[in-house]
C-alpha cells in the first residue's frame, strides 16, 4: 500500500518528530561535549563570556580517575537491576492474582496502581521519614512490636532500601503492562492443558510466561531508560552516602555541589556512553520479541 | 512580541525617573520558620513601599543549587536571594553582588553583631544582610541531669560530655544520653564534625593547603566521636541531622542535643516540645585547647548584580532586617519569636534578655572566631566550613565518607585515608597544591 | 483467561487481593492520615492509627503560607499543554511509521527512546545558559516545551503500537471511497485509537506532572508548578511531618483522582505493543 505519493507524505509527518527529537538531542549534547573540553568552574569567575580555556582530555581523565566513578557505575547497575528484578517478578505474581476472579477488582486495581501517581520527592520523604527511620519510622515500631532490633534502614541497608523505595514507585507501570498481557491470554490453551493433567507450574512456566515475554521486554526497557536517571529518590533519601552515589548522581555532585561544569560534562558523555552500552544490551532482547 | 514592547515601554518609563513605581520582587529564601513568620508580613512592606513580592520558598539543598545556578550564569530570576555565610565572601569577591552600602542612617548598620557583619562582608564591603544568625550549644534535660546526679558547668568540656552522656543513656525507657548530627552533606554532619575536629585541635588545612585528615588530632576527634555514639547515641544516628534530633529530643529522647542556637525556642515551645520546661543551655564544648566545638552562620539577603530592580531590593532588605521588623514580630507573637543572633541592640533589650536562651545564644555567637577557627594556623576563613569555592563539593564527598564509618561499613582510618586522598586531588585540581 | 470457580476460591483470591492491594496502598494512606494530626501526634510513640484528634490545622497553615491553587494550575497547564502539543506532532509522526514502514523505522524508534538517556543534571548548565539566552527563564512556555520533549519518544512509541494494530484493510477501503490522507487521519483512524490516544494522554499527563527536575530548576515565581511547592515543605526546621502529609495530599490528591475515575482507560490501553 506504500506508493510512492504516501511515502513522501509519510517523511513529510515524520519530520517534525524527528527534527525536534534531533534539536533537544543535539544542542545540549553539543554543548556538552564543548563544555566537557574546557576548564569551566563558574564559582571562579568562569564564564562563557570571558571564554573558557581548553583543557584537552583532561577533565575525562580526572573523571574516571576518581575513586568515586567505578563504584558509581557499579552502583548505577545495581539500582537499575534490583529495581528491574523486583518489579517484574512481582508483577507477573500481581497481574495472575488480579486476573482471578474476585470481589472488588477495581478497588483492588486502583490500590496497586496509586504509587504511580505520587510524585518521586514526595515519595521518597514518606518513606525515609515516616517508615524508614530507626526511631520514629513505622517499620521501627513494627520491628519493635515483634521484639526486634529495629533496622538501620538507610544506613546499613541502603541500597536494598532504595530499591525497595523505587520498586514501589514503578511496580504499578509493571503491574498494568503485565496485567493487559495476561488478559489476552488464551483461557481455551490453557484449559486444555489442565484437562491434560498439566500442574500449575508447569502451565504456568510453557503457556503463561512465553505469552508474558513481550510484555516482560517492554517493562523492562521503558523502565531502564526512567531508572538510569533516578535522582530525586537519592537526593532525598541519603544524599549520595552508604555507596548509593549513581553516576547520575556522582555528575549531580560534580557540577552543582562541587561547582565544575567541565568535570561534570565529561561525567555527562560518560552517562551517555554507559546508557548506549545498556541500550545495546536491551536492543539485543527487544530485537528479537519485538518485531516493530 | 506585544509582550517584550510593554516590558520594554515599561523599563523605560521607569528608568525615566519614576523611581517610585511600584515593582514586583522575585526573592528565593530557605523554608526556615523565621523566613516563613516573614513571609506573613509581606504586607507590611507592601503598604510602606508600594512593591510587591513574589516568593519562593525552597528546602535548603534545592535553594543552594537553585541560586547558585541562577548567579553563575547570571540568569536574574531572583531580585534578592537568601544565602548563607559561606556564600557571600566568595560571591562578593566575584562581583556577583551589589554591595549593600548607603542604607539609611535609621536602619543603622553599626548595630549588626560585628562578627555577622565581619562573616557577611569581602574585603570590607558588607554584601548580605543577616536576617537571623546563629551559633551552636549544648541543650539539655535538666531533669534527667540530675537524676543522674550531675551538674552542667557553663563551659563543659567532651570529657564531661561524654560522661554524662554515659550516665543519662537509658536503653530500656529509649532515652540516649546524646543525640548528635551524622548526616552526610557539608552542611549537616560535616558542619558537626569540623567544630568538632577544631576543638581537638585538627584543621582541615594547613598553611600549604595541605589536607590534614592523615594528622592526629583527626583521628582523636573521629574516635572520640564514634565512641561517644555508639555508646549514648540513638540508632541509625548516621542518618540524622538537625531535624532528626530535634524530634528526637522533643519526643524526650534525648538528654543532651548539640546543635544550632535556633533550635533552643523550638525545644522550649510547649504546642511541640515534651519537655519545653526542662531544657537547660550551656556553650558548646571543648578539650581545654582553647577553641569551642561552636560555629556561626547567619542567613542573609543579598541582592545579584544586574537585577533591574536593585533600589526596591534594597528597601526591601532594609524593612526586613530592621529593628522596626524585629518589633513588629515581638510585638505580634512575643520576643521568643523575634529573629535572633543579627542585632546587637536586640540582646541589649531588656525585654528579650528574658527569654531564657538569649544571653547563651549571644555569648555562643561571640565565642566563635571565623577569623582563627583553630588551634593551629590555617589560610582559611570560616569555622565550620572553608570559605573557598571548591569547599562544598569536597565536604561533602568527606562527610560522605564518615558516615559510612558512623554507619559501621568502614573503619575510621579508612574512612580519614579516603578524605586525605579525595581532598588532596580535588585541591589538586583546583590548582591550590 | 477468567474461568468460573468455585465461591470459596473466590473469596481466598478476594482476601489475598485486598491484603495486597492494602499493603502497597497504605503508604499512601498513612501520609493522609498524617495530614489530618497535629506536629506531635504525627510522631507519638506508639503511632496512632484512627483513633486521634482530627485536625484540619495543617491545610489551613499550608494554604496560609502558599498559594495552592496557582501552582496547581501551574501543573494542570504545564501537564496538559504539553502533552497535547506532544500529540499533535506524534500522532503524524506515528502514523507514518506505522501505516508507510521503512527499513529504518525501527532503528528511528529506538532512537528516539534513546534521547531520554542523556542524565538531566549532566545539561543543567547548557539547557540553562540556553534558556537566559531565548528569555524563557521561568515560562510556562519554556517548560511546556521541555515537558513535550522528554516525554515525545514515549507518546510516539505508544502511538505507534496502537496504530500497528489497526488492520490496513480498513484504510485501503477508506482511501477507495476517496478519503485524503487528512480524512483518513481524522475519520477512520483517529477514532479507532481512541482508546490508545486516552490512554498515551493519561500517561503522558502523569509523567509531566510528576517530572521534577526541570520543573523545579528552570522555575522561579511564575511558573513554578506543585513539585516546586513540595520543595517548599521538604524538611525546613522544625517538626514537619503532619504539614508535609498535608501539603504531600494536597500535590497528589489532582493526580489520584483523575487515575482513579481514568484507571479503566489507563489499564485497557497501557500495552506498549505487549500483546499480539
Amino acid at each position: 500500500m506504500a506508493t510512492k505519493h504516501s511515502r513522501v507524505a509519510a517523511r513529510v509527518m515524520l519530520a517534525p518528530a524527528v527534527i525536534l527529537l534531533l534539536g533537544w538531542m543535539l544542542v545540549p549534547l553539543t554543548m556538552t561535549l564543548f563544555f566537557s573540553f574546557k576548564k569551566y568552574l563558574p564559582l571562579r569567575g568562569d564564564s562563557m563570556a570571558n571564554g573558557l580555556d581548553w583543557v584537552g582530555f583532561e577533565n575525562y581523565t580526572r573523571f574516571v580517575g576518581s575513586s568515586s566513578f567505578w563504584p558509581s557505575v557499579q552502583a548505577t547497575l545495581v539500582i537499575v537491576g534490583g529495581v528491574l528484578f523486583v518489579t517484574v517478578i512481582l508483577g507477573i505474581v500481581l497481574a495472575l492474582l488480579l486476573d482471578q476472579p474476585m470481589w472488588g477488582q477495581g478497588v483492588v486495581r486502583i490500590l496497586v496502581i496509586a504509587p504511580f501517581f505520587v510524585m518521586p520527592t514526595v515519595s521518597a520523604l514518606v518513606w525515609k521519614n515516616m517508615f524508614m527511620d530507626p526511631v520514629n519510622g513505622l517499620l521501627a515500631h513494627l520491628w519493635k512490636f515483634f521484639g526486634a532490633e529495629p533496622l538501620q534502614w538507610l544506613s546499613q541497608a541502603s541500597m536494598p532500601s532504595l530499591i525497595l523505595i523505587v520498586s514501589w514507585q514503578w511496580l504499578p507501570f509493571a503491574t498494568l503492562i503485565l496485567l493487559t498481557a495476561v488478559q489476552s491470554l488464551d483461557s481455551e490453551q490453557l484449559e486444555a492443558a489442565e484437562m491434560d493433567g498439566a500442574p500449575y507450574i508447569k502451565r504456568f512456566w510453557f503457556i503463561v510466561l512465553p505469552h508474558l515475554s513481550r510484555a516482560i521486554t517492554i517493562v523492562i526497557l521503558i523502565q531502564t531508560i526512567f531508572l538510569l536517571s533516578i535522582f530525586a529518590e537519592i537526593f532525598v533519601t541519603t544524599g549520595g552516602a552508604f555507596g548509593t552515589k549513581t553516576l547520575s548522581y556522582l555528575i549531580f555532585q560534580r557540577v552543582l555541589e562541587s561547582q565544575n561544569v567541565g568535570l561534570g560534562s565529561a561525567g555527562g558523555v560518560y552517562a551517555i556512553i554507559l546508557a548506549n552500552i545498556v541500550a545495546i544490551f536491551l536492543m539485543r532482547i527487544v530485537g528479537k520479541n519485538l518485531d516493530a | 512580541m506585544k509582550l517584550k514592547n510593554l516590558i520594554l515601554s515599561a523599563t523605560a518609563i521607569s528608568t525615566l525617573g519614576l523611581a517610585a513605581s511600584a515593582e514586583t520582587l522575585t526573592i528565593a529564601t530557605v523554608n526556615n520558620g523565621d523566613m516563613i513568620r516573614m513571609q506573613g508580613y509581606t504586607d507590611d512592606f507592601t503598604a510602606k513601599t508600594g512593591h510587591e513580592v513574589d516568593w519562593v520558598t525552597l528546602e535548603e539543598n534545592v535553594l543552594r543549587q537553585r541560586v547558585t545556578t541562577d548567579i553563575s550564569t547570571k540568569g536574574g530570576a531572583f531580585d534578592i536571594m537568601t544565602i548563607g555565610m559561606y556564600e557571600t565572601p566568595i560571591w562578593g569577591a566575584n562581583g556577583w553582588l551589589v554591595p549593600l552600602d548607603g542604607l539609611s542612617a535609621e536602619y543603622d548598620v553599626g548595630d549588626i553583631l560585628p562578627a555577622m557583619a565581619g562573616g557577611l562582608s569581602y574585603d570590607g564591603t558588607l554584601y548580605a544582610a543577616p536576617f537571623y544568625g546563629e551559633s551552636s550549644m549544648v541543650m539539655y534535660r535538666t531533669d534527667l541531669m540530675e537524676k543522674a546526679g550531675l551538674e552542667m558547668p557553663n563551659a563543659p568540656t567532651w570529657d564531661f560530655i561524654a560522661e554524662a552522656a554515659r550516665a543519662m543513656t537509658d536503653r530500656d525507657n529509649e532515652i540516649n544520653g546524646i543525640c548528635l548530627r551524622g548526616k552526610a552533606g557539608w552542611g549537616e554532619g560535616g558542619a558537626f564534625i569540623t567544630v568538632t575536629a577544631n576543638s581537638f585541635g585538627a584543621r582541615w588545612f594547613d598553611e600549604d593547603w595541605n589536607a590534614q585528615f592523615d594528622q592526629p588530632e583527626w583521628a582523636a576527634a573521629l574516635n572520640f566521636f564514634v565512641g561517644m555514639m555508639a555508646e549514648s547515641g540513638p540508632p541509625g544516628y548516621a542518618t540524622n541531622g538537625f531535624n532528626e534530633n530535634l524530634s528526637l529530643f522533643q519526643q524526650g529522647k534525648c538528654g543532651m542535643w548539640i546543635d544550632a542556637t535556633v533550635a533552643a525556642s523550638f525545644v522550649t515551645n510547649p504546642n511541640d516540645s515534651t519537655v519545653a520546661d526542662k531544657v537547660g543551655f550551656a556553650l558548646a564544648p571543648d578539650t581545654g585547647l582553647g577553641k569551642r566545638s561552636n560555629w556561626l552562620w547567619a542567613w542573609a539577603l543579598a541582592i545579584p548584580a544586574g537585577t533591574q530592580k536593585a533600589d526596591a531590593a534594597k528597601q526591601f532588605i532594609e524593612w526586613a532586617t530592621s529593628k522596626d521588623y524585629i518589633e513588629l514580630v515581638a510585638a505580634k507573637e512575643g520576643w521568643a519569636n523575634v529573629p535572633p543572633g543579627a542585632r546587637t541592640s536586640l540582646y541589649e533589650n531588656p525585654e528579650y534578655q528574658k527569654v531564657p536562651f538569649a544571653q547563651m545564644t549571644l555569648d555562643s555567637i561571640n565565642a566563635a572566631d571565623p577569623m582563627n577557627p583553630t588551634v593551629k594556623p590555617v589560610p582559611y576563613v570560616g569555622v565550620q566550613f572553608v570559605a573557598i569555592p571548591e569547599f562544598a563539593g569536597i565536604a561533602t564527598e568527606v562527610s560522605q565518607e564518615f558516615s559510612a564509618a558512623y554507619a559501621g561499613q568502614q573503619t575510621v582510618e579508612e574512612a580519614l585515608a579516603k578524605a586525605q586522598a579525595l581532598t588532596n586531588d580535588a585541591m589538586e585540581a583546583a590548582g591550590y597544591r | 483467561m477468567a474461568r468460573a470457580v468455585t465461591t470459596n476460591r473466590k473469596i481466598l483470591n478476594t482476601a489475598i487481593a485486598w491484603g495486597v492491594g492494602l499493603v502497597i496502598f497504605f503508604p499512601i494512606l498513612w501520609t493522609i492520615l498524617t495530614s489530618f494530626k497535629t506536629e506531635a501526634q504525627a510522631i507519638s510513640d506508639p503511632p496512632v492509627f484512627l483513633f486521634f484528634d482530627w485536625t484540619l490545622e495543617n491545610y489551613a497553615v499550608v494554604q496560609e503560607r502558599s498559594d495552592y491553587m496557582r501552582f496547581l494550575w501551574n501543573s494542570v497547564i504545564l501537564a496538559g499543554v504539553s502533552t497535547v502539543l506532544g500529540l499533535i506532532i506524534a500522532v503524524p509522526a506515528a502514523w507514518s511509521m506505522a501505516f508507510v514502514p521503512s527499513k529504518r523505522t525501527k532503528d528511528i524508534l529506538l532512537w528516539m527512546l534513546s534521547t531520554k538517556m542523556l542524565p538531566a543534571v549532566g545539561v543543567l548548565y547548557p539547557i540553562y545558559l540556553l534558556f537566559i539566552q531565548l528569555g524563557l527563564l521561568d515560562s510556562r512556555l519554556g517548560l511546556i516545551i521541555v515537558l513535550m520533549l522528554i516525554n515525545l519518544p514515549i507518546i510516539v512509541w505508544m502511538l505507534y503500537t496502537y496504530f500497528k494494530e489497526i488492520p490496513g484493510e480498513i484504510l485501503e477501503a477508506s482511501r477507495m471511497d476517496g478519503a485524503g490522507l487528512k480524512d483518513e487521519i481524522l475519520y477512520v483512524l483517529t477514532p479507532m485509537a481512541v482508546p490508545g490516544i486516552a490512554s498515551t494522554l493519561l500517561l503522558n499527563f502523569i509523567l509531566a506532572w510528576n517530572e521534577a527536575f526541570w520543573t523545579l530548576n528552570l522555575t522561579a515565581a511564575k511558573a513554578a508548578p506543585l513539585t516546586a511547592f513540595i520543595a517548599s515543605y521538604s524538611s525546613p526546621e522544625g517538626l514537619f511531618f503532619a504539614k508535609l502529609s498535608a501539603a504531600s495530599t494536597m500535590a497528589i490528591a489532582p493526580i489520584l483522582i483523575l487515575g482513579w475515575f481514568s484507571q479503566k482507560q489507563l489499564v485497557r490501553g497501557l500495552t506498549f505493543g505487549a500483546v499480539k
